[in-house]
């Protein structure tokens, strides 16, 4: 395989392996690093990629492992920010009434979701992916990912909920 | 689209049960203009779900080159190295072999031979010599160890 015809076969999935990527670190510039990653480890893996069948798969487990990774590695460096900002809401209500952005509020209740219901809510909701491949990408059941699916979505509902309320009850 | 219809979705999709098609369906009639106004806290939701479907990555994928070449020059790399340094040592070994085995010349002559080798253990000699008075004393002590100690 010739770099010409592996960009092409990556230019399919590179967005959704940033996505994943992003779902998961949060920061863009760390996806994109993550992305970049994931390719130049699959051009090394260059021979062997013609046998598997199904690269998007393959690639996307990937990335899920290797955004794990990252994640135990700054867990350990004792840098976790990201959900700081999370611990008094009233606080920043006057904001949220103000800009009454409700997309950015879906998107930050995703972020406070655990790894595993982050991956699986970004992977059905976002890149429709059949239970069948994201059981795959993910090594589990589908009977689970049907139960964490199902506790992230009303997890997001009651919160969301919660914010289209807040004031009123 | 019957409200029920969509109740009924939304009911199963909380559930996990949703099938890729309905949850199609959700989506579109979200993202329609006219939601029942008991369903519009689920709007953003789905907004967001379609949103976040568009993000793209910006940056340039860039794939490196040829991975074997590079190696290869790496281990050619280490090989020349590796002779370089082999060849300084030879080299340095061999000269100072050299000058170890370098001729100090010769006397024709066996009188002067005699002489200056008399001249040269006569030196040494001198050099071991020095300090040796200082000793003579010790032997004092052992005179008068010798009366202390009389058996």
């Amino acid at each position: 395989m010739n770099q010409i015809e592996f960009l092409q076969i990556t230019a399919s999935f590179k967005d959704k392996v940033f996505r994943l990527a992003k779902r998961l670190l949060i920061s863009t510039e760390e996806a994109e690093d993550a992305t970049q990653e994931i390719l130049v480890k699959l051009w090394s893996k260059n021979e062997s990629l013609v046998a598997i069948n199904n690269v998007e798969a393959f690639a996307m487990t990937m990335t899920k492992n290797y955004c794990l990774d990252q994640l135990k590695s700054r867990r350990a460096g004792n840098v976790k920010i990201s959900h700081d900002n999370f611990t008094d809401k009233s606080a920043r209500l006057d904001k949220i009434l103000e800009d009454g952005d409700s997309l950015n509020w879906v998107e930050k209740i995703i972020n406070q979701l655990p790894e595993q219901q982050k991956l699986i809510i970004q992977m059905r909701d976002i890149e429709q992916y059949d239970f069948e491949e994201i059981a795959k990408i993910l090594e589990m059941n589908e009977t689970a990912i049907r139960v964490a699916l199902s506790r992230a979505r009303k997890t997001i509902r009651e919160n969301m909920s919660k914010i289209h309320r807040y004031g009123i009850e | 689209m019957e409200l029920n219809k969509i109740e009924m979705l939304l009911e199963k999709y909380f559930e996990g049960q949703t099938s890729i098609h309905e949850e199609k369906e959700l989506q579109k009639y979200f993202s329609s203009a006219d939601v029942a106004p008991h369903l519009d806290q689920y709007t953003p939701i789905f907004g967001y779900f379609s949103q976040a479907a568009t993000l793209e990555l910006k940056q340039e994928t860039q794939v490196p080159t040829i991975v074997k070449g590079r190696k290869r020059t790496k281990v050619w790399l280490s090989i020349a190295a590796s002779i370089v340094v082999m060849l300084g040592a030879g080299t340095y070994v061999y000269f100072d072999k050299e000058v170890v085995s370098q001729d100090l010349g010769t006397y024709d002559n066996p009188e002067v031979a005699m002489k200056e080798t008399q001249k040269a253990l006569a030196m040494l000699s001198s050099h071991v010599n020095v300090g040796i008075e200082s000793v003579i004393c010790l032997e004092q002590y052992e005179d008068s160890k010798k009366l202390i100690f009389k058996q």
